[in-house]
């Protein structure tokens, strides 16, 4: 069976030219970068360069690029250094929605007694600005909130909220790792202070990650040891998914037209036709301003996970923010904050798109899941009620 | 991926006996939307009014619980209401192969619907209670107060749980019946309740002591009753043990948190000692010492 792949916010596929760039890097050029020698030498200079493509991609400079495993880690660093840096500081914001990345750290922060603020959002999943503004004090060492969310794509305006937080002069991090390469980022022009992505977020592999670190922003590393990375996260470089990396960043930026242009064309028709097929559906977040390939759909009356393995006997590969799929017994975290009725909660489901996305494909999904949710709602005892009244 | 049976995906995909019977002899209703999963089962008679022979359901779930549903009306098709009523959930998870246990609960939530059919035909009396809590109560026919309620799930419901499926952590509690899968707050509680039940399995059916022991035999045996029998005693008290070291007939342990020095640990040792020699070997001595 092929695979229908709509869970681009999962993962996405590591483009060829990228594969290709880092190849040569296992077995034939596999030399240490940090050696003195013409062997490691090489690998140092592919490093270079991949670190200048991703600063071009960023609108930063290459010395303000840092490697690191993954998005995870680049969230942890930059929250843990701004505590570091500012020991006297006990107060750190960030947004009931962000990935657990940083929502985890923070709640973990209250139990090593500080104070954390967790800025709410309204039906759509935009920001609360005004709770922001009200909350950043001169105790606050740092406020994170995420460019984009991952579950329903829902934009912040970073500039604007970086803006309030710098006024205070406390540090503001963004988790940025859905957006890059989906969204303009110009960080020249920009009050962040500190930026995550994620190789695996944009065609390049899994376990690569950035943290962009403002010049002359304080720092302390999270991993110490060795002086890779001008001693901000030590450890041998990961060089081959560095390299690929740096590719990935070129073609991010060659490619940011056809995110906006093709992909949010065909996920716009995917919204459009399901919402006219499927009656009492609701797109999450959908007056909001989002990322191009995202959109969320709650569907009343059923659960996430039967629609998710129905869709997945057809191939077709989507997440669900329901309580069975998260992991936990309750509709995800970012929904219930949205204040998504329970009715519509648990039957949520999110198809993340990517230029590999045919039009094809989505037909097929456009044709194979309003039978497959009236079927789930003929099974279910709140949807033949509905049915019924109709 | 998913880790259902092929019977579970087979009875999700293809679902026995899905709508209604208008003239039902017996209905049960449990769960609700706010909760995840809910069930309607509707069961039909013969002229005797003893025995089922048609069953129907509707299911608001997961694939797991619209397989335990499809299962459950197979399984009490042909049945009297006395053989449908000793089906447990265990019977419902056998008969699809296994569920993950995590997914449990969807097989308990058959079992209760079906019990909630039967109990409302024979005309007992199945009172609604208050409660304050999220969202409507699971099983809204539960007697006994609310202990999660972020779940709505009650006392009574909790310790049949427990004790049909012999359950002996908190979260394995969860994964039957949800409760604990929220906020956490009612865990302290579960705990208590794993405690009681268990506490009150022993008086009845007493375990034996086996006759011969190896010493590797022994040893585990020691660590299982710790771990099944005591520990969630203490538990239930804010305390703890832990085993330091096995030598022969010495069973060395060490106590923790509310039991770490306070004076009624020297008892506690006596009871894990006496409950150690009752269940493993007659000769066992305990020995408290220091974390
Ligand atoms: C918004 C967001 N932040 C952080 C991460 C974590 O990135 P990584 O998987 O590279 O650790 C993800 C990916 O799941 C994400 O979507
Ligand atoms: S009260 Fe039981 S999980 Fe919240």
């Amino acid at each position: 069976m092929k695979e229908i792949y709509l869970d681009n916010n999962a993962t996405t596929k590591v483009d060829e030219a990228v594969f290709e760039e880092m190849r040569p890097y296992f077995c034939e050029l596999y030399g240490n970068p940090s050696s003195m020698h013409f062997f490691g030498g090489q690998v140092q200079q592919k490093v270079d360069e991949a670190r200048k493509r991703v600063a071009a991609l960023l609108g930063a400079s290459p010395d303000e690029i840092i490697f690191t495993a993954c998005g995870t880690e680049s969230d942890n660093a930059a929250i843990r250094s701004a505590l570091e840096v500012f020991p006297e500081k006990r107060h750190v914001i960030t947004s009931r929605v962000e990935h657990p990345a940083v929502l985890t750290q923070c709640r973990n922060l209250t139990q090593k007694g500080y104070r954390v603020t967790e800025i709410g959002v309204d039906s759509e999943g935009r920001l609360d600005m005004a709770e922001l503004k009200a909350a950043v004090d001169a105790d606050t060492a740092i406020v994170s909130l995420m460019y984009a969310n991952n579950e329903t794509g829902v934009i912040f305006p970073i500039e604007e909220a970086a803006a309030i937080v710098k006024a205070k002069g406390a540090l503001f991090h963004t988790d940025a790792v859905q957006a890059v390469g989906k969204v303009p980022i110009n960080l020249a022009a920009s009050k962040i202070d500190l930026l995550s992505l994620s190789g695996h977020k944009l065609h390049a592999p899994k376990g690569i990650g950035v943290l962009y670190l403002r010049r002359g922003t304080p720092f302390r590393p999270f991993m110490v040891g060795g002086h890779q990375e001008k001693s901000r996260r030590a450890g041998t470089e990961n060089a081959a998914a560095i390299i690929a990396l740096g590719k990935a960043c070129e073609l991010a930026g060659q490619n940011m037209a056809i995110e906006n242009s093709q992909v949010k064309a065909l996920r716009d028709r995917l919204q459009t036709e399901l919402m006219a097929r499927i009656p009492h559906a609701r797109i999450n977040g959908g007056a909001a301003e989002r990322l191009p390939n995202t959109v969320n759909i709650a569907f009343e009356f059923v659960e996430g996970e039967a629609i998710l393995l129905l869709l997945n006997e057809l191939g077709i590969c989507a997440s669900s923010g329901s309580a069975c799929t998260s992991g936990s017994l309750e509709p995800s975290h970012v929904l219930r904050a949205m204040g998504v009725p329970f009715t519509c909660a648990h039957g949520s489901i999110r198809f993340s798109l990517s230029r590999y996305t045919t039009a094809g494909e989505i037909d097929t999904v456009i044709r194979e899941l309003p039978p497959i949710i009236a079927h789930l709602r003929q099974m279910s005892p709140f949807g033949r009620e509905f049915l019924k009244k109709q | 991926m998913w880790d259902y049976t092929p019977t579970v995906k087979e009875h999700f995909l293809n679902p026995r006996n899905v709508g209604d019977i208008p003239d039902a002899d017996a209905v049960g209703e449990v769960g609700s939307l706010a909760c995840g999963d809910a069930l309607k089962l509707y069961l039909k008679l013969d002229d005797d009014k003893d025995k089922i022979v048609d069953a129907k359901f509707q299911t608001f779930g997961c694939a797991s619980a619209i397989a335990s549903s499809s299962a459950l009306t197979e399984m009490v098709k042909g049945k009297t209401l006395d053989e449908a009523l000793a089906i447990s959930n265990q019977d419902i998870a056998e008969f699809l192969g296994g569920l993950p246990e995590e997914k449990m609960h969807c097989s308990v939530m058959g079992q209760e619907a079906l019990e909630v059919a039967i109990a409302k035909y024979r005309g007992h009396e199945v009172k609604p209670h208050d409660h304050d809590h999220d969202h409507g109560p699971a099983y809204p026919d539960q007697e006994g107060t609310i202990v999660c309620k972020c779940f709505g799930i009650t006392d009574v419901f909790l310790k049949k749980v427990i004790e049909t499926n012999k359950l002996t952590t908190a979260e394995q509690v969860t994964h039957f019946t949800k409760a604990g899968g929220g906020c956490g707050g009612c865990i302290p509680r579960i705990k208590e309740l794993i405690a009681e039940v268990m506490g009150k399995q022993e008086s009845e059916e007493p375990r034996k002591r086996p006759e011969k022991l190896s010493n590797m035999k022994k040893m585990q045996m020691i660590q299982e009753v710790l771990e099944r029998d005591i520990r969630p005693l203490l538990w239930a008290d804010g305390g703890d043990l832990e085993l330091i070291d096995i030598d022969g007939p010495k069973v060395q342990v060490a106590f923790r948190k509310a039991c770490a020095g306070c004076s009624s640990s020297g008892f506690t040792s006596r009871v894990v000692e006496q409950k150690l020699r009752d269940l493993v070997a007659e000769d066992i001595v305990v020995e408290e010492v220091a974390a």
